[in-house]
Parts: structure tokens; sequence; C-alpha cells
């Protein structure tokens, strides 16, 4: 099913039905008439790019690097970089919406 | 007593190091426009307090005859994209609302040691996303400029909407920007000002909310290609928290400028003669052309063919990545949460997410999310991702037989508030001039070039190679000295 959905992903509309599931996999509740707005804006969008199709692309890497750059390691040392590093508990804290006892705190996940 | 608020960033540095006025003095004068243009809604949040101890200590430092930095004494807003220790960033988003950094961004951390002070955080599009500042959670940025003999309100450009609207207001003197596609190009075109992104990497993106983070670039907006340089030798550099910054030295850009191209080669792309351009940007271009070939460069053809691609594959890769880092705003760590009654994480998630994000934000998370998804990654965001290595070869090519390229910055003027923002598509239009050299991580400026037959100004954009912002600033200095563009808006805010 994927793959044959893949393959003609190109000449595609999503349905309401498809910008809901994507809506909650984005986790971005949304109501019937926000729905109902965002299908055609998002087909209009899609009808679009689908020029990208036109292009040939044989034999073309996809780009990873936009500037041909080596990923460096760290020194291997503890805090090397004090914005970044431990002991900064209070700081990390600082902007919750709900901060209990040194920790982040969320609805009860587990019944 | 000169206005202060006239003065750009090389005369207020160059006045306060040689005494013709205080750091404090330009503080105070910028501070007061800054009060008195609440209008424009450039700013939202102010911070006098900020400005006038940075200026006091540059004084400081002027009486035991220190060296005063690079910006020593001048003040800039500061786009509120930037994390700021102890002030609040927003990203003009009401997720992002209350929240106050303990921390600073490199770029900004590299403005105050460098003398620079804060005037406040400038509006923009919400997280960086818009192209006419009209998605922001605090409201429109108005244009100090409207068209002559009309009172409509017009867009400064986005997303770096309130720097553009600031500067060209004369409330500061420059201001950072950041551009994914085009968000300091376009405004700058729009506002009549200078701006330049430079080369991927140059400027660290540690403490920058992020959008797109293999495009997002930091630069500077200011009202001359002199004060562009002075700003940019400031903010970039390399910074061990960012993984892709480059490891490279900063140019000295500003000691380096020389508006003489004898020798050099400037590539008209025939791409970029698009259906739908204005004529006055045409004519603006053909103006471009001969200040250059006036400045002593030879104007050459060249050929960027898959440019009517690139806006397409932009809006598959920036939403993409935008997806990604925006799924951070979960209502646990940081900024708003909506917890309905009874209901748990999942709902949670859900609920301050639809509360907390604008409509332009939803649209390109739930394209990025589609994209990304099973059984559509390649024929749409690998697709896109080869389409951009095409991008990127064409500008290889083209130079082979030039230093740099002339383009327009965008295809039409500013317009008013409200015209566009009802069709996303014809917004995303705006940046079909920008988005290109965004693509390609190359150094590329817009500087004023006229106005057009409204009294609008038009920006003509350079796009140089990889690190030569050196020959962008150039290219740019020799049309800004041929254009003599010194119009401003008239004040009505």
């Amino acid at each position: 099913m994927a793959a044959t959905r893949a393959a003609s992903a190109r000449g595609m509309s999503v349905t309401r039905e498809e910008v809901a599931k994507i809506s909650n996999l984005a986790r971005i509740r949304m109501t019937d008439g926000e729905l109902d707005r965002m299908v055609p804006e998002l087909n209009k969008i899609l009808d679009w790019v689908e020029q990208l199709g036109e292009v040939d692309v044989t034999g073309v890497e996809p780009m990873t690097a936009v500037i041909p750059n080596t990923l460096r390691l760290r020194a291997d040392e503890v805090d090397a970089i004090p914005e970044t590093a431990g002991g900064r508990r209070d700081d990390v804290l600082a902007n919750a919406p709900a901060a209990e006892h040194g920790f982040f705190g969320v609805p009860k996940v587990i019944e | 007593m000169t206005d202060l608020t006239q003065l750009g960033v090389k005369a207020i540095r160059d006045g306060v190091a040689g005494g013709d006025f205080t750091a404090r003095e330009v503080a105070e004068s910028f501070n007061a426009a800054v009060a008195g243009a609440s209008a424009l809604n450039a700013f939202i949040v102010a911070t006098p307090d900020h400005a006038l101890s940075a200026a006091d200590a540059v004084d400081a430092r002027r009486a035991k005859g220190e060296d005063l930095g690079k910006m020593g004494g001048v003040p800039i807003g500061m786009k509120d994209l930037f994390c700021t220790d102890g002030v609040q960033t927003t990203a003009a988003s009401h997720i992002l609302e209350g929240f106050v950094p303990r921390y600073e961004s490199t770029v900004s951390r590299k403005l105050w040691e460098a003398g620079a002070g804060m005037l406040g955080k400038l509006n923009l599009d919400q997280f960086a996303m818009g192209s006419s500042n009209e998605t922001s959670y605090f409201g429109n940025v108005s244009s100090p400029w409207r068209k002559e003999g009309a009172n409509a309100a017009m867009s400064p450009g986005g997303s770096s909407g309130g720097s553009s609207a600031a500067v060209a207001a004369r409330i500061a003197p420059a201001a950072t920007g950041t551009d994914t596609g085009g968000s300091i190009r376009q405004p700058a075109a729009f506002t009549g000002i200078a701006g330049i992104k430079p080369t991927y990497g140059r400027c660290s993106r540690w403490g920058v909310v992020a959008f797109a983070s293999s495009l997002d670039q930091a630069g500077p907006m200011a009202r001359s290609v002199e004060d562009c340089a002075i700003m940019l030798e400031a903010m970039a550099g390399f910074d061990p928290k960012d993984a892709t910054s480059l490891e490279r030295d900063v140019p000295a850009w500003e000691a380096g400028l020389d508006a003489n191209l004898k020798g050099k080669r400037i590539g008209i792309p025939r791409e970029y003669r698009m259906e739908g351009t204005d004529q006055a940007i045409l004519d603006s271009w053909e103006q471009g052309k001969a200040w250059l070939r006036d400045a002593g460069a030879e104007i050459v053809d060249v050929s960027l063919p898959h440019t009517k691609y690139a806006l397409p594959a932009y809006y598959i890769i920036a939403p993409a990545e935008a997806s990604s880092n925006l799924a951070r705003y979960d209502g646990v760590r940081y900024g708003l949460r909506d917890l309905p009654d009874g209901s748990g994480l999942q709902d949670m998630y859900a609920a301050t997410r639809e509360e907390g994000f604008g409509d332009e934000v939803k649209r390109r998370i739930l394209i990025g999310t589609y994209v990304l998804s099973a059984g559509f990654y390649d024929a749409y965001y690998t697709q896109a991702q080869k389409i951009r290595a095409l991008v990127a070869r064409d500008f290889e090519e083209a130079f082979a037989s030039c230093d740099a390229i002339l383009a327009p910055t965008t295809p039409t003027a500013s317009f008013p508030l409200g015209e566009n923002s009802d069709d996303p598509l014809a917004m995303y239009l705006n940046d079909v001039f920008a988005v290109p050299a965004s693509l390609a991580g190359l150094p590329a400026m817009s500087v004023p070039a006229m106005l057009n037959p409204d009294g609008l100004p038009l920006g003509l954009q350079i796009v140089g190679k990889p690190f030569d912002e050196q020959g962008v600033l150039n290219a740019g200095l020799a049309i800004q000295q041929r254009a003599g563009f010194d119009a401003a808006p008239e004040k009505w805010w």
C-alpha cells in the first residue's frame, strides 16, 4: 500500500482524512473548520511543488551539506563548554510551565 | 547639534571614538525615537536600559583610553529570533510568549562584546515564516514607506520586517536579521536599506530560534554597504557550539572595501527574466548593469537552468526542517502549556500547539510532516534535495565565467498589508529571486537602487561565490556610489 502510494505521490491530492492524520502526527489539534480551510490550501501548495517531478535527476546525489564542511569532534572533556555543560538545573527549568521538585512536570502518563 | 538618529553605524562609531558626541547621547536619541514610533510596531519589547548601560560602558572605556570595539557606541535593534539573556525572546509566536532565555546567542554576545547596545527586540514573521510581516502574533509591522499620495499601510517585507522598518525609519542605525529564503534581502529591498546574508556557516546559529537549520543564516541590515561590512565583521566567526560553523578567520571586510571593479566579471542570469516581474524592476536591473560597467566590470550572460525549480524545492525542504525543529514546542520545557481538563500528555501536546502556533506556522509544519512521512519521503524530500544539488551546481558552473551575479532582489516593490495575505502561494513568490542563493548557501546582499513610479524603494541583489562576502560588498558599494540613493520615508508615525 505504502509503495503504491509513494509511486503515485505526484498527481495526488490530500484528502480531509489525510490532513487529519498529518495533523495528528504533527500533534496539532485542528477543528473541523480549520481542517476545511487547510485541505485546499495544502493541495494548492502540493500541486505547485509537483513540477519538481519534471526534472531529470538521474545520477544526482541529494544534497546533504550546503557548504563542504567536516564535522568536528569536541574535546573529550567533561563540561568543556560552560553554556552547554551540566550543573545548570535551575536555568534549564526556569522557563518550564510546570517545574516541580527539580523536574519537568507533565500530566500522568501511567495509569 | 546634529540629529544623531540620522547617523549610521560608521558615523556613530567614529563620532563616539573621536569625541564628537558620547555613546550615551546616541543611545538616548535612539531610545526616544523608538519610544515615539510605536505606530510602526517594529519592536516587540524596547530595552532602553540595555542600550544605556552598553553606552555608558563605552564612554567609560573611552575615558580610560581603551579600545571601544568594532561597534563601540552603536545601539542596534535585535531581531526577536536571537536569544537574549534575561530579555523575552518570542520568535513573534504565542507559544514562546514570556520565554526569557538564561543565555545569550553567540551573534548577540559578539555584538555586545564589540561595544554595541540593544534598543529592543524586533518584530518579525512568526518563527521567521513569512514575507510581509503579517504572521506575527504581536501584530503586523508597518513600513515607514507609503505610496506617493496614499495612506495605505505597506509591508516592510519579511521575515525581518521589524528590522527593515526600524532601520528605514531611522529609529535604529542597524539591526540584525536572519535569512532562510530571503528574509534579510527582501525586507531590505522593500524599505530602501542594505542587508547581507553571508555564506552559510559564517555566523553562528547557536541561540537563534531554529526554522530550517540547513538554510538559516544571520546577517546585518543597515543603511549602507560600509555599515553592513562593519557589523558583519562583529557578528561572524567560528563557534564551537554550532556544528555547521565555518572554521575560517573573519576577513577585514570594512578595510577591504573597494568599489573599483576593473577586471571583474558580473554575470546576468537569463532565467531571472521572469514573467510577472514589474517593468520598474527590469529597468532597475538594466540600470544596475550600467552602474557596474561604469565601475569597471565586464557584464556577461550566464545561465542558471534550474532557477524555476528552486522555489518549489525550498517549499519542501524548509517546511520539512521546520516540522522537525518545531517539534520541540511541546508545552513541557518552555513556553505555553495548554492542558485541557482531564487530558493526558498527547492531548496536551496537541492543544498547546494548536493554541501556540499561527496559521502559517501550522501550514508549514503540516506540509513538512507530510513530505517526510512514510511513502512520500523519496517522492518529495529526496527529489527536492537532488534539485537543491542541481541549483548549487548551476551556480558553481556560472561562477566559472563570472565573479558575482547581479539580479533583482524581488519581483515587485512593497505591497499594501493584507493584499497577499489570503494566498500563501502568491506570498511565497516574493522570494523567487532570493531563494536560489539560500539553497546554495551563497553570500548575497540587497542594496537600494532607486524609487519606482509609486515612490517605493527597489533593491538590487548581488550573489557571490562561497566565502566571497568581500566581492559581494564591493559590487554593492559600486552600486551604492552610483545610485546615490538618499531617499527617506516621510515621517507619519
